[in-house]
Parts: structure tokens; sequence; C-alpha cells
């Protein structure tokens, strides 16, 4: 079975043009003022959590609002890889997936027995220990407050044997066979994660797999009744994304290796809701969208202060001028939620179905428009789908 | 040759004695039909053969497997489908999707963890789905979302995604309730073909038309109890049967 034959040509071409906007991302985000890798990193690690919370939310219509204990874990993991066996980001990614996978299986396991309200109360409650016990019992594991950092001292085993690497009395930061991960390489490290993430997340859409998981949304009373035991199947999307936020929390320590317990608090699994939603529940490209849109608003609401509003504002006479900056600057700095929020009731009260609802009218009213000037000549057939 | 046996049934709710000694077979390749007025427990004796009660005593055994306590999946597994009062579909998909579910559910059984495949090359299961639209009349609106057909669309929907996984028993569930005549008389006619193919059916209906155009074979409850099975002609001069249901009067 080789991919070609299993991926339909559309399909193929939607991947490709990921790839390349991914890619191309450095040149044709600069223009926005977001050109720049820190952010970029951002873009493409939240872009991966929100892909595989979608796995979950957008297919199963399962609401967790614990997902963020599974990015913390992933973070600590990749940490520890780092300390004990090796700086290079494979290990890491590899061990912080995994773990993320273990331990969404504990908590799926145990969660996925009630629906709706209740489930999504389990997963907030076991997020908020594991984010508790972070900071309290686990404490030799985690660090505590301090957080999980390198020290020169670390083991790094495979790397002394192995690798023959030394890092002398610097302290190392992590590297591909040489290629140090900050910067546009941190960058593309993390954007071939994700492409390959999404291509992941696309075939599970398209499988029978995930024809059964969309069936647990709309009606699992009658999915049962089918002689379908919905459990594994929702055990097999929990820990799926689980993985996804495992492997997120994986290349956040990639690119910055520190480890705090506030990556597991409620917030940090709010945010990734708010990303699904914003962008578009249940669809491929939606929570990419979401999140470079809420992470790109964070960084340019965020760092306007009184200060550069004033400048704005300096042509307003002096009295308004204070009026207007005092008004906007509870929108901006660190009043920016203020502006998230309400962005979030504009989208939903009036693109329910996110961006991508947005995108999809837009493309729709361009089409019929085009049609009509072409006043019925024959449009090219989409291809087979 | 019976497929469905009911023996010495009692399920009890509080004060309530909702199934009484309840002994019913069910013959291979008939359409029964269990009438009874409101409250006999029709409904209640329906959802002990799906494992959705557990009656207090007795056994419910399905050819030669014990029914009781199993989860509703596993009964479809091993041949029983139902088809529900209200229509059960999966509104959010097409009807092909909704079809090919339970195709999907026949073949590769309970859980398939193949995320690696793609249903756009499940042409074997895709095109018995689309079969089984042709054979309700649905077929021209396949690519359809399920929500936006009517009431007897649903229906007819609801039996496709039934009979598509070659049920050896079909259990209805008031099949015509809420439709109007000519929905009715439809399904009539669909679930005729049904039986014809030798499909054993067990229906629990309240509209006679229905019950004395399909039936091979009639049981009526009454407050818990089997009062009468036989023959539908028969149960029409039944004495037992005018005191249930018209308290004396004659049908």
């Amino acid at each position: 079975m080789t991919a070609s034959k299993t991926t339909s040509s559309s399909d193929l071409i939607l991947l490709a043009c990921f790839a390349a906007a991914v890619m191309a991302g450095p040149v044709i985000l600069a223009p926005f003022g977001a050109g720049y890798p820190d952010l970029l990193q951002k873009f493409a690690i939240f872009g991966i959590f929100a892909i595989g919370f979608n796995i979950l939310f957008g297919l199963t219509g399962y609401l967790s609002f614990g997902h963020a204990a599974f990015l913390g874990a992933g973070s600590y993991t990749a940490v520890w890889t780092f300390k004990l066996f090796s700086m290079n980001p494979i290990p890491a990614i590899i061990m912080a997936t995994a773990f993320g996978g273990v331990f969404a299986l504990v908590i799926g396991f145990i969660s996925l027995r009630r629906s709706g309200i209740y489930f999504s109360i389990l997963t907030l409650a076991f997020a908020q220990m594991s984010y508790n016990l972070a900071y309290s019992v686990l404490t030799p594991i985690t660090n505590g407050e301090t957080g999980l950092q390198l020290v020169q001292t670390d083991p790094r085993w495979l790397d002394t044997t192995v690798f023959g690497r030394d890092y002398g009395s610097t302290l190392p930061s992590s590297d591909l066979f040489g290629i140090t991960m900050t910067g546009y390489s941190g960058f593309y490290f993390c954007a071939v994660m994700l492409i390959i993430c999404f291509y992941i997340s696309m075939r599970i859409f398209r499988s029978p797999f995930g024809l059964m998981l969309r069936a647990v949304k709309t009606n699992q009373n009658r999915l049962n009744y089918t002689g379908v035991n919905t459990r594994p199947y929702t055990l097999a999307a929990f820990v799926i994304s689980g993985m996804y936020a495992g492997l997120a929390g994986g290349l956040m320590a990639v690119t910055d290796p520190l480890a705090g317990a506030e990556r597991m608090q409620w917030t940090a699994s709010g945010e990734v809701v708010l990303m699904t939603i914003l962008g578009g529940t249940g669809t491929l490209l939606g929570p990419v969208i979401g999140a470079g849109a809420i992470k790109y608003f964070e960084n340019i609401f965020s760092a306007y202060n009184d200060t550069t509003l004033m400048n704005i504002f300096s042509f307003l006479p002096e009295g308004l001028q204070t009026g207007v900056v005092n008004i906007l600057g509870l929108f901006v700095g660190d009043g920016w939620h203020l502006t998230l929020g309400a962005l979030f009731m504009l989208i939903v009260i009036f693109l329910p179905g996110g961006l991508m609802e947005g995108v999809n009218r837009l493309v729709n009213w361009a089409t019929a428009r085009f049609k009509n000037k072409d006043d019925g000549a024959p449009t090219p057939e989409p291809a087979a789908s | 040759m019976s497929v469905l046996s009911v023996k010495n049934v009692n399920k009890r709710f509080g004060g309530l004695q909702a199934l009484n000694e309840v002994n019913l077979e069910v013959e291979e390749a008939t359409v029964h039909a269990i009438i009874g007025p409101n409250g006999a427990g029709k409904s209640t004796l329906l959802n002990c053969f799906v494992g959705r009660l557990m009656p207090d005593t007795g056994n419910v055994t399905f050819d030669g497997h014990s029914l009781l306590g199993l989860p509703p999946h596993e009964i479809n597994q091993i041949g029983v489908s139902r088809v529900f009062q209200t229509p059960e579909i999966f509104s959010d998909l097409t009807l092909l999707e909704n079809v090919m579910i339970p195709a999907f559910a026949q073949r590769d059984g309970a859980f398939q963890l193949n995320p690696w495949h793609s249903v756009s090359d499940e042409s074997e299961v895709s095109g018995e789905a689309m079969e089984m639209l042709r054979d309700v009349g649905l077929s021209d609106q396949a690519q359809d979302i399920a929500s936006q057909l009517s009431r007897g669309d649903k229906r007819r929907l609801e039996l496709a995604m039934c009979l598509v996984q070659k049920p050896k028993l079909l259990l209805l569930d008031e099949p015509t309730a809420g439709m109007a005549r000519a929905d009715t008389n439809n399904t009539i006619d669909l679930m005729k073909r049904i039986a014809e193919r030798g499909v054993t059916m067990v229906v629990i209906e309240h509209d006679m038309h229905v019950v004395f155009s399909l039936a091979d074979k009639i049981s009526v409850l009454a407050q818990g109890t089997v009062i009468a099975e036989d023959l539908p002609e028969k149960i029409k001069g039944n004495p037992k049967v005018q005191e249930a249901y018209l308290g004396g009067a004659h049908l």
C-alpha cells in the first residue's frame, strides 16, 4: 500500500500547499511582523497541539479541558531525556510523544467512563491535579517552582558514550547532529514535525477509523446498536491527541530546554480549546489557523503599552488623546485577553464554524461570482475526491 | 425452528409488575408482531432483548446465545439489529456514510484501529452501501446530509443501515409511529419485501393496519402477560383480545 494510492489527489494538493506555506512561513509572515523564529516556532508547536486536540474534540465531540497536562508532561519528559541521555532532539521528542500517550491512556481510561460535561470536568480535575502535584509532591522530578533545567553535571549518557560529545563547561543547547535548535533551524525542525502531524491527521480524517469517530459525535447510541464498541474508539482518539500534546510539549523543550508546571495549568488547556473553535472545529486546517491567529494576536497586542498608544494617537487633542488611550489601554498589554475574548465572541456569534467557515464562505462567494462572469462556460471538475 | 426464545421473563419496576412470566418463541423467517394496549410492557420486553434492561428472572436466548447482560454492540455482532421508535441515524453524516458505518462494523467487528486506511479505497463497502440505498429508494440522495430527510425517509435509511448488516433478526419498535399515511404504506411495502427475503422480524406496533398487513403470527400482551398468541385472522376473533383492547366491545 503506497501513499499515492490511498491519498486522493485533492488531499495531496492540500498537503503540498500546506507544506509549502509552512516552509515559506518566514517569508509570508514577514510583512505582518511575524517573520521571526521565536514566534514562528510557537505557531508550529501550538499548531501541532491544536491539530491533536481537534482529533479528539473535532471528530468525537469529547471536550477535554485537561490537555495541558499532556503538554506539560511532554516538556518534562523531553528535558529529562536531555539530562539523562542526549541533547539530540530526536530521542527527546520520541520520549515526549510516548509519555504523552501513556499518560493520556491512564487519564482517558478513567475520564471516558463519562461523557459530556462530566467528561470535561474529570479531565479538568486530572490536569489540575497534575499541575498541583508538579508543584508539590513531585518536586524531585519537576523541580517545583524553579522549573526543570539543564545543568552542566547532567550525565547525558548517550552523548558521552555513543556520540562521544563533550560540552565542556558550557551549558549545552539541544542540537540535531550539530545543528543548534535555536532560531530558524529550531523553527524548521518544528515545521517538519507540523507537516508530518498534519499528514497523519489527514489520514485519520479520511479513514474508516475517523468515520467511526465522527459517528461517535453524531449518535453514540446508534453506533452501539450498530455493533461498534465505542469505548476503544474514543480511548484511541484520546491517546492520539495526548501524543500530539506530548510532542508539542517536547518541541517546546527542544527550542528552549526548560519545563515549568505552568504549562499544565487550566488556562493552557482552555487556550487550545479556543484555538480549535476559533479556527474551525472538525476541519483539517482550522486548528492550525486558530493556533496561529491566537499566538499572533497575543504577540501583537501584548506588545503595545500606554506609551506606544500615546504615540499613535498623538494627532488628537490632549484631553481626547488620554481618554482614547485609557480605554484602548484596557485591550492591550496585559489586558490583551480582553481583545481575545471580544474576538472569540464575534467569531462564535457570526461564524460558528470558525475562521474556516469564513474562508469557505469567501471561496463560495468568489466561485459564484466567477461562474456568473463566465456565463455558463464549463468549469473544470474538481480533482477526483 | 425458533430463533428467539423468551422463557419465563419477569420484570418489576417498584410496585409495578411490568412483565409477568412472559414466554415467546419467534420462528425463523417469520414476522412476529407483539401488540397490546399502552403500558402492556411491549417496550420493556423489547429492551430485554437488546441488553438495555435486565429481566429479574427468566432468560432470553437468540440462536443458542443468552442475550442477558450482553452490551448492545455484542448483541448486534451476533446478528440482532434494531430499529428505534424515533429513527436513530447519524444525522450529521451523508446517507452513504450512514450505511457504510454499519457495513464496516459488520466486516471489521466491534473495534478496528485502521487510521491508515482510506474510506475512498473501500469500494466494496461503499458499493454494498450504495446497493442498499438503491434498494430502499434513497440512492439519489446518497451524498446528502441525513438530517435533511423526511421522517419516512429517515426510517428507510435506518432500515438500510440495519439490512446492510444482513441481520438474522430485526427488531422494530413501532416502525411507523408518527408517519403520514403515504409514508406508512411505503414503509409497509419495504418491510414486506424484507420479510420475503427471509429476514426474521419482531415488530412492536400500535397500528393494526400495519400489524395485519405484515405479521405471520401475533402475540398480544396485556398488563405484562401474553394473553393470546395466534395467526392474525384468529387473533381478530379472540374474545380475550377484544376484552383487553376494547373492554368487551367487538372489533
